[in-house]
Order: structure tokens, then C-alpha cells, then sequence
């Protein structure tokens, strides 16, 4: 096993443990946290790919994909952090409800 | 004259004009709404330029800044986005209309008017931005701006409810599109190439080419809401105000099934897709069925549209099994034509709730009982637009089932016949009972006088929907411009 599937195989197995988290897990944070470590695992894959091989020189065009993902993940955790305070002011709940049908009216 | 026409980049401006509205909008929060109509007023005069620009270039791609293809940022003016940047502009106009007289500039809900225009202005660029893009990853950056700029709309709301259904959408997008990108980063590792046409051609068939197909399938399939990955829908789409549902249902649903689209037929061809085919058509059939039975059962007007929006889907992943050798034409312009129609009374659709909602201070059916004057407007308009989604003629809808129909029997998939009758059935019934309870013969109140910005706009949208299937030639002509699909257009079948 060569060190870029190694480094592939983690990324992906970072990837589903992250899967894991994001669909059990309750709080919001560790939601959110789920979501950027299956996001580190994606990229993980990718910079592994680039590498190609040893005595080669890595490809950079996966190193600026990852560096606009990593942008694109920022932004989504900003996001995410700010509406789940919100939630957390407004309801005192750090918890996604359950649907609740016609709450407004 | 001719050029200035075919020197200008069109579609450059046309992505880099909204964004550039954005952050002005974003700057000058006073001014925000007239940024935002003028804009929606200059990119339709673009859309148009753009096509008769293509129509003389005959669409050669065009790659940022000039330079050559590794380098540069291939762009994409094939008869798929110009139709799309077409039918955008279009329903963008008539939201941002009605999004005018929506957000009043004073009044309690200031801050909504104030964030609504830079989000909705970002949304759009990032569209447009989506429909000419070339390769997988440009593609996934601009679908990740439509969806942070659609989450951001649905929390525009600020109640719970709203800011639920948003986190909510945060997450299924993310999960989306990070599978998604997944299976870029496995195509890149295996090809060295994003572009889209390189990759159709290179792709062998190995184990992990299906593994990656089938990672950006899901993840696509779960942004396009696909049943049963449709759960987030109906809240997200239902919560946010109106001109908001209009653009979510209206045009970001398609942006990640236009993305699918591309893949299925420019990258995956080479793949052994029949299988995936007919799995997605199963989904489709299901969404179909369990979409409409769902409206039928909604007490609230926007959450049955929604649900209609869920059923809709449905008919877009038909085009999958559908599109084999001869009827590959066929079942694309179906799908495009459902696209485009859908967009027009979809939005008007959500438009018309809003108002209702707006006029009589709730949007449950009930209340609609009696409804007369301003009302009787709107659910004449309301009905004008719902023609096309159960596809009466001379709607799109009607002419895109009709291609479905004629692909189901040349392909000898008979079992979709009966899906697309019922699919029909059952959304006249969720309409009937709409109109149903509107026409109830009880003593209403008199209504709030609504400004006419609420009220007409809508209506274009709805006779635009209406009449879609007369004027659907030239569209049609256009989306085939440069299109991945060949064969002939099969209008009549012949048992």
C-alpha cells in the first residue's frame, strides 16, 4: 500500500465517520463539526490523488481545489454556527425539532 | 452593429452583474430594491443578446480571460444555458417585482427588505454562474453559492420554524455536495481532468468510475429532492416568504438536477447507466404518486405546493430511464420543457399564495371559503398557473408529458404510462380542491386593498405557463443547440 492511498483510504474513512456523526448526533455543534470533518476528508482524498507517485512532482491543481473548498467550508460553518446561536436564543434549544406542522399562523 | 454583438461577452455580465448588484445592495441598504430591479430589469435584454450572439457564433465554448483550455475556465454556451439563463431572467424579473411591493421599505419587517435583495441578487449570479459552467468543479462551487444564498433566504424569516428548516437545508446541502465532490475527487484522481467533455471521453468503465457516479448521483438526487430524499422540501420551501418559495421551487430545485442533467448525458454515457436508469425512474414514479397524494392531504396552500413542487421532480427523473438511443431527444427536451414550464408556474404559484396569505392573514385552505373580489383575482390566476403543472393543454406541461409519453411507448416502458395518467389525475384533484373551497357560496369580509405589484406580476408568469406550449418551438430549437443528445423529436407514435 503506497502512502497516497493510505492517505486516501483515511480520507474516506474520515469521510463516513463523519456521515456517522452528522446523522446521529443531536447537538447542533457536533453536527456542524461533523460536517467539516467529512469535509476534511474530501479534501484528504483530493491532495492524496494529486500526489502521484513519488518521484513525481504533485499535481497542484487539486492543492487550489481544496484551498476553494476549504473557502466554500468556511463559509458554511459561519453560517451554520450563526443560525444555530440563533436557535439556541430564540428557543433555548440546541437541537433540531422535531417538525412541528402550522406553527405559524 | 453585428460586432458589438458577438465581441461582448454576455454571459460574463450576466454572472458578474448580479454579483456585482449584490454587494452594492449589500453597501447601500437604502437603495436596495431599485439595485435590485434595475438589475432584474437589464439581464433579461443580456439573456437575449447572449442568444442572438450565439445564434451567429454557433456556440463555441469560451474559456476566462482567453486563455487556453487546462488554464483557463471553460465556459459553456450550449442551447442548455442559454435557455436556462433565458427562463431565469424571465422569472427573476417577475420575483423581483413582486418582491417590490412583498418587502415594503418601511415597517417592522425592515430587516427582511434589507437582507432580502443582496441574498436574492447573490442567488441569482450564482445560477446563472452554475448554467454555464464546464467542469465538475466549477460546478460544485457555484451550486454551493446558490445553496448558501438559499439558506440563507429561508432564515430570512427569523422565527423558529424558518431558522429549523434552514439549518436543516444547511446540512442536507452540505452532506449533498460534499458526496458530490467526493466522486470529483475520485474522477480527478483517475483522469487529471475536471472538464466535463474530456471526461465523457475518457472515462473506461472501471469499478470506481461507477463507485464515483454513484457518489455524485446521491449526492445530486438529495439536493434535487428526490423522493425519498424530498423531507427537508416541504418545510424549507413552505416557511420562507413568498417570492422566496417562488425562487426555491422555481430555479434552485433545477439547479442541481441541470447539473445531473449534464453529467448523464456528456460524462456518464460510457458508464453502465441502465440500471441507475431505472432505478431513478422508480424514485420518480414514487415521488409522482406519494408527492400528489401528500398535496391532496395539506391543509395549508403553500405546503401543497410544495408537495406539488416534491410530485414535479418526480416527472424531471423520468427523463433518465426514458432516454435511450432513439428517444434520447425526445425525453431531454421533455425534461428541459418541464423545466421551463415548471419555472414559470411554480413561481407564479407561490407568488399567488403569498398574496392570499398576505390579503387574508393565513394561508389555510379554509380560508379561502367564499373567496370573492381581490381574492377571486388570485385564484383565478392561481388556476391559470396550476393548467401547466397538471398539464393541460396548451401548457408546457402538457406538451413535455406528451414527449414523456411518446419515449415511454417507443422504448416499450409501458409501466410510466400509468405513473404520468395518475400523476395527472391526482394533481387536478389537489387543484379542484383548491378552486373547491374558493367557490364555496359563503358571506366573506371585505379584504386589504393589495398593490397591484402582488397581484399582476404573477399573472404574466401564469399566461406565460399557460400559452408555453404554443411558443415551445423556438426554445426548444435553441435548447438543442449543441446538445449532448441526438435523434429525432418524436411528436406522433405510430403503434
Amino acid at each position: 500500500m503506497t502512502i497516497p492511498v493510505l492517505y486516501a483510504g483515511s480520507g474516506i474513512l474520515l469521510f463516513f465517520i463523519g456521515l456517522h456523526a452528522l446523522l446521529i448526533r443531536r447537538h447542533l455543534l457536533r453536527k456542524i463539526i461533523a460536517a467539516n470533518i467529512m469535509g476534511s476528508g474530501v479534501f484528504m482524498v483530493f491532495i492524496a490523488l494529486g500526489a502521484r507517485g513519488d518521484s513525481a512532482v504533485a499535481d497542484p491543481v487539486p492543492q487550489v481545489m481544496v484551498l476553494t473548498g476549504i473557502v466554500v467550508s468556511l463559509c458554511f460553518t459561519a453560517v451554520a454556527i450563526a443560525l444555530a446561536v440563533r436557535i439556541h436564543n430564540l428557543t433555548d434549544c440546541t437541537t433540531l425539532a422535531a417538525d412541528e406542522e402550522s406553527s405559524i399562523d | 452593429m453585428t460586432d458589438l454583438l458577438v465581441s461582448q461577452h454576455w454571459f460574463f455580465w450576466m454572472t458578474l452583474i448580479p454579483l456585482g448588484a449584490a454587494v452594492a445592495a449589500f453597501l447601500i441598504p437604502a437603495q436596495a430594491r431599485w439595485i435590485g430591479l434595475a438589475t432584474a430589469l437589464v439581464l433579461p435584454f443580456f439573456a437575449l443578446a447572449g442568444i442572438a450572439a450565439t445564434l451567429i457564433t454557433e456556440g463555441q465554448p469560451i474559456t476566462g480571460g482567453g486563455w487556453p483550455t487546462p488554464l483557463g475556465i471553460e465556459l459553456r454556451r450550449d442551447g442548455l444555458a442559454l435557455v436556462m439563463l433565458a427562463i431565469t431572467a424571465l422569472v427573476g424579473l417577475i420575483i423581483s417585482c413582486y418582491a417590490i411591493g412583498y418587502f415594503p421599505a418601511r415597517g417592522h419587517h425592515h430587516s427582511r427588505t434589507r437582507y432580502f435583495w443582496p441574498l436574492w441578487l447573490f442567488l441569482w449570479g450564482g445560477c446563472n454562474a452554475l448554467f454555464i459552467s464546464a467542469d465538475l468543479f466549477n460546478l460544485y462551487v457555484t451550486l454551493e453559492l446558490v445553496t448558501l444564498a438559499s439558506v440563507t433566504l429561508i432564515a430570512l424569516e427569523g422565527g423558529k420554524a424558518a431558522l429549523t428548516a434552514a439549518l436543516r437545508y444547511l446540512f442536507i446541502g452540505l452532506f449533498g455536495s460534499l458526496a458530490y465532490l467526493l466522486g470529483v475527487a475520485v474522477f480527478y484522481g483517475a483522469y487529471a481532468t475536471v472538464d466535463l467533455t474530456l471526461l465523457g471521453e475518457m472515462l473506461t468503465g472501471s469499478r470506481l468510475d461507477h463507485a464515483a457516479m454513484a457518489l455524485m448521483i446521491a449526492g445530486l438526487v438529495l439536493k434535487s429532492a428526490l423522493f425519498p430524499l424530498h423531507f427537508w422540501l416541504p418545510q424549507a420551501h413552505a416557511m420562507a416568504p413568498a417570492p422566496v418559495s417562488a425562487v426555491l421551487s422555481a430555479l434552485v430545485i433545477k439547479a442541481a438536477y441541470i447539473v445531473l442533467l449534464r453529467l448523464w448525458f456528456e460524462v456518464f454515457p460510457s458508464l453502465d447507466t441502465i440500471a441507475v436508469g431505472h432505478l431513478l425512474g422508480l424514485l420518480g414514479t414514487v415521488a409522482i404518486v406519494f408527492g400528489s397524494l401528500l398535496a391532496l392531504r395539506q391543509e395549508r396552500l403553500k405546503l401543497l405546493i410544495a408537495y406539488s413542487t416534491v410530485a414535479q421532480i418526480g416527472y424531471l427523473f423520468l427523463v433518465f430511464p426514458l432516454a435511450r438511443n432513439d428517444t434520447m431527444a425526445t425525453a431531454w427536451v421533455g425534461g428541459v420543457l418541464l423545466m421551463m414550464s415548471h419555472a414559470c408556474g411554480k413561481a407564479a404559484m407561490f407568488m399567488v399564495a403569498g398574496t392570499i396569505h398576505h390579503t387574508a392573514g393565513s394561508d389555510r385552505i379554509s380560508r379561502l371559503a367564499g373567496a370573492g373580489g381581490p381574492i377571486g383575482v388570485l385564484v383565478v390566476v392561481f388556476t391559470l398557473a396550476a393548467t401547466t403543472i397538471i398539464g393541460l393543454p396548451p401548457s408546457g406541461g402538457f406538451f413535455s408529458k406528451w414527449l414523456f409519453i411518446n419515449a415511454a411507448l417507443v422504448t416499450g416502458q409501458w409501466w410510466y404510462l400509468p405513473v404520468i395518467l395518475s400523476g395527472t389525475l391526482l394533481a387536478a384533484a389537489y387543484i379542484a380542491r383548491v378552486l373547491g373551497w374558493a367557490f364555496l357560496d359563503v358571506k366573506r369580509s371585505s379584504y386589504p386593498v393589495i398593490p397591484w405589484v402582488m397581484k399582476w406580476p404573477p399573472l404574466v408568469l401564469a399566461l406565460i405557463a399557460l400559452v408555453f406550449g404554443l411558443i415551445a418551438y423556438e426554445p426548444v430549437q435553441i435548447a438543442l443547440l449543441g446538445a449532448p443528445v441526438s435523434g429525432p423529436l418524436l411528436i406522433g407514435v405510430r403503434p
